[in-house]
């Protein structure tokens, strides 16, 4: 058990290394990075002093350490629109995005795990194929399509709602809907299809065999197996709570963080779009950290032989 | 042997198999010290139960698998390594025939292409002429003009065989290494694979190392028989002679053991005890006393020697009961 | 072959033909603006679907936009599948250290969000049709490393290749004449799984006007400016939309099709 999570730390870590390892192989690529950090009306002195305290003239391995060191201190860069600190201009949007996607995720899994399981139990049912069909729709619409839509129903032609902006609760209820639809559709799809597997098993014919009452079959082995797959998606829903919302916030005009992003990188406003990059790894890589634990804590096999699981 | 085509000595195999992470690495002796000759057109063939490193053998013979120690030589040259140009080069003279022809051809080729490939990876004669040569090579190991150009589960299982065995013939080998080459084959179908085995050998001039745990096979096809147990060479001798008089006890089980039309008046069946031999679990001295009906005490601390016992007929046993130069069994110690 | 995967094919085959034909079908120049004809709605010939804001024919961007859509989601694809399939082939061949780093390189691509990546390339390296074709030709590569890796493993311990590296065949051989052909039905189950995705990438990031630039249209493009006039002209941004998801639907229901077809055991 120590050792399965040892291996998973192990490999957070070497992903995060490998995060910074391609920002900076990328920065380094794309120019001088003392100019392009510090944008390129930058006087010439203030280029020297960051290439001295960035330690350019050194050798690439000896200048890596350092950039790594750096990212370790939490030093980032300013961006070059506002001369702000880049931490700073995305740590203050992280609550706008949080309003956003914290709602959305309640109705991902309020939605889409419930459906998920009905459908399985009803399989081949009316209702059934009618989330399947959701489901599907919801993996091909693209959600910028599904967020006009709903723009052009519920604000231009009804008029019930504001098509963006952030003035007010009633501002988020679109972008809310808008993502919350499409995630929920994917659950619904996996929840169901690790349902149908687990009823499928003989532990689950054997128990009903054995005249446990189906509920408490579904309740007491069905569901705790079932969550196994789905905790995996779910984890990565909440590592994209972050940046999940790039093109949503960018049709409803919410200036969270994907939002930043989006206007970053069209003036290519490098230190924030590394800072953006760097705290979307950190989020992604703790997530699926917290999902591995669970793993090993939902997965009683997985405790036994944590060794083998590779 | 002078005329020795290829000669294996002292040929040691160990595999390590471990358990989960940190385990504790398990060594399993597949072949141990091994040494023997085979003359060009000659056949060896080598007898045991499964886990008893035959099949290691033959992949050593060809330099699929390197030893842990000892050395194959190939015309007096050791074998490249595996992979190495020099060793993909040689394989135009020494081939291969699998227990399963199914999974040895590529499901997704008609077998004349695939008999042609030879031709094509060796760049051996002229480019045009290559598929008429295959479709000869066919014609020669028996299938028809129309199964020439079937895919390989469109035939019967003799019928493949007879596709992998024109594939390896293709470049002419010299040397053949046949592993359990007719035991997936129903049995009214062995005989006749095994007699064209037994033709093509003489019409090339093949030497071969025949492997198989059927007796009767080995003995059909084979000049000289070993004996192999726990990765060992327990005996080794003439086929006829062996089979006729076998010496060694695990031979005697086995021969007794062999269906036989009519049995030699006086002949007792010897019946082995114990567990079947499991190659990482090695009982010390002479690794066949736990079974051996014979068994003394210094079997069991002692691991005997393969000698020659018969000058004449070069027949090697490793038994302590088997007095040398006397094919006399020693009852008792 | 059910009816909906026959409707889905037709679509599909409808497309293809019109990203070859496009500039031979188009009614009118895609980028000549008519500023007498300015956002005309659908219907009204000679454009049957309606001018923008600049007084185009809708009609002839659309199959414009299809043509450029489709010419980077092809590319992507092909160039993520061959890099992808190398890959590997070059894990299963060397193990090793070479099968680590390709191994984690893959959970690196798998656990980041893709579109952030991309976001970040086209921050530090601008913008151009190539770079955006080579950027989504990383999009699922680590789906086909993992999968040719695994089957090439179990192809190699298997009799055919084995016995095709002891008649002496070289490497390159034996992966791409024997174990390339024999896994090649899953690896093209695995692009039509990927596809869709792609289209919806590309199209997501012209839509935020970082994909393909104007002059030069797609798909996601269309709807992004479309967006603008989304209450006096929806019909700009909606023919281009149902184009997405007609397309990417269609090419699941083909994918799922095939995969319950040919290759039972993928997901």
């Amino acid at each position: 058990m120590l050792r399965y999570f040892a291996i998973r730390l192990g490999r957070a870590m070497i992903t995060i290394a490998l995060v910074v390892t391609f920002a900076f192989i990328v920065l380094r690529m794309s120019g001088d990075p003392a100019q392009i950090i510090m944008g390129p009306e930058a006087p010439p002195e203030v280029i020297a002093a960051f290439r001295k305290a960035w330690g350019l003239d050194d050798p690439i391995w000896l200048q890596y350490f350092h950039y790594f060191g750096a990212i370790l201190q939490g030093e980032l860069g300013r961006s070059m629109r506002d001369g702000r600190s880049a931490i700073e201009l995305v740590t203050e949007r992280i609550p706008v995005t949080l309003a956003l996607t914290l709602p959305a995720l309640a109705i991902k899994i309020g939605l889409g795990i419930p459906a998920g399981i009905y459908a399985a139990l009803h399989r081949g049912s009316l209702a059934d194929r009618v989330v399947m069909l959701l489901s599907v729709a919801g993996f091909t619409i693209p959600s910028f399509v599904l967020g006009l839509t709903l723009v052009l129903i519920f604000a231009v032609k009804l008029g019930w709602l504001p098509s963006g902006g952030q003035d007010s609760w009633r501002h988020a209820i679109l972008p809310v809907i808008t993502l919350g639809i499409g995630g929920a559709a994917v659950l619904a799809r996996f929840t169901r299809s690790a349902m149908l597997e687990v009823l499928g098993q003989p532990f689950i014919r054997t128990a009903s065999a054995k005249g446990v009452p189906w509920r408490d079959v579904i309740v007491g082995h069905a569901l705790p197996n079932a969550a196994i797959p789905t905790v995996t998606i779910v984890g990565f829903m909440i590592g994209t709570l972050i940046a999940g919302a790039v093109v949503v916030e960018s049709v409803f005009s919410w200036p969270g963080v994907g939002r930043l992003l989006v206007v970053a990188v069209a003036n290519r406003d490098l230190a924030v779009v590394q800072c953006i990059l760097l705290l979307v790894a950190a989020t992604m890589v703790t997530s699926n950290l917290i999902v591995d634990f669970l793993y090993g804590f939902l997965d009683p096999r997985l405790r036994q032989n944590a060794g083998k699981a590779s | 042997m002078s005329a020795a085509l290829l000669t294996a000595k002292d040929l040691s195999r160990t595999y390590g198999s471990r358990r989960g992470l940190f385990g504790v690495i398990t060594k399993v002796r597949a072949v141990n010290r091994v040494s023997f000759s085979i003359a060009a057109g000659e056949t060896l063939g080598i007898v045991g139960e499964s886990g008893s490193g035959k099949s290691t053998m033959g992949r050593m013979a060809l330099g699929l698998e390197p030893p842990d120690e000892g050395e194959v030589r190939f015309i007096g040259q050791p074998i490249p390594a595996s992979g190495t140009p020099a060793w993909r080069t040689q394989r135009a003279r020494m081939q291969m025939i699998y227990q399963d022809p199914l999974g040895a051809l590529d499901r997704r080729l008609p077998v004349t292409a695939q008999v042609q490939e030879p031709l094509d990876i060796h760049q051996l004669g002229d480019s045009a002429n290559r598929p008429q040569r295959a479709q000869e090579m066919l014609a020669r190991v028996g299938l028809s003009v129309e199964q020439m150009g079937r895919y390989p589960h469109e035939l019967s299982g003799g019928q493949r065989q007879r596709v992998v065995l024109a594939r390896a013939l293709m470049t002419r080998p010299d040397f053949l290494v046949c592993d359990e080459p007719v035991s997936a084959l129903d049995v009214s179908i062995q005989a006749q694979v095994v007699n064209l085995l037994v033709e093509l050998q003489a019409e090339f001039g093949l030497a071969m190392l025949f492997i198989s745990h059927d007796l009767r096979v080995v003995r059909q096809v084979s000049n000289r028989v070993a004996v192999m147990y726990l990765g060992d060479f327990v005996e080794e001798g003439d086929a006829d002679d062996l089979f006729a008089e076998p010496l060694h006890p695990y031979t005697r089980a086995l021969v007794s053991a062999a269906p036989v039309t009519q049995r030699m008046p006086g002949h007792q069946r010897l019946v082995l005890k114990g567990e079947p031999p499991n190659p990482a679990n090695r009982p010390g001295g002479c690794s066949f006393h736990p079974r051996c009906p014979f068994a003394v005490e210094r079997c069991r601390a002692e691991t005997p020697a393969l000698v020659s016992v018969d000058q004449g007929s070069g027949r090697r046993v490793a038994c302590h009961l088997i007095e040398p130069s006397a094919s006399t069994l020693r009852k008792a110690a | 072959m059910p009816l909906l995967v026959r409707i889905a094919l037709l679509w599909l085959v409808g497309m293809v033909l019109v990203a070859i034909f496009a500039p031979l079908i188009s009614p009118f120049v895609y980028t000549a603006p008519n500023l007498r004809n300015r956002l005309v709605p659908p219907g009204t010939l000679p454009h049957i679907l309606g001018t923008d804001e600049l007084g185009r024919d809708v009609l002839s961007r659309l199959l414009i936009s299809i043509r450029i859509s489709l010419l980077i989601a092809f590319g992507a694809s092909i160039i993520s599948a061959v890099l992808g399939t190398t890959l590997g082939f070059l894990a299963a061949y060397f193990r090793g250290l070479v099968e680590q780093i390709v191994l984690m390189l893959a959970d690196f691509q798998a656990s980041m969000p893709f579109l952030i990546l991309a976001l970040s390339v086209l921050a530090f390296f601008g913008n151009s049709l190539a770079l955006l074709i080579g950027l989504m030709g990383l999009f699922g590569w680590e789906r086909y490393a993992r999968i040719s890796r695994g089957l090439a493993i179990s192809a190699s311990a298997q009799g055919y290749a084995s016995a095709c590296r002891q008649l002496g065949a070289s490497p390159v051989r034996v992966y791409l004449r024997h174990i390339l052909p024999n896994i090649a039905s899953t690896l093209i189950v695995s692009m039509t799984l990927v596809f869709p995705e792609v289209i919806l990438l590309e199209s997501g990031l012209s839509f935020l006007g970082l994909g393909v630039q104007p002059p030069m249209t797609s798909l996601g493009n269309m709807v992004g400016y479309g967006r603008e006039y989304i209450t006096r002209a929806p019909w700009i941004m909606l023919s281009p939309a149902l184009t997405i998801v007609f397309t990417t639907l269609a090419v699941s229901v083909l994918g799922d099709w095939l995969r319950d077809k040919l290759d039972p055991t993928l997901r």
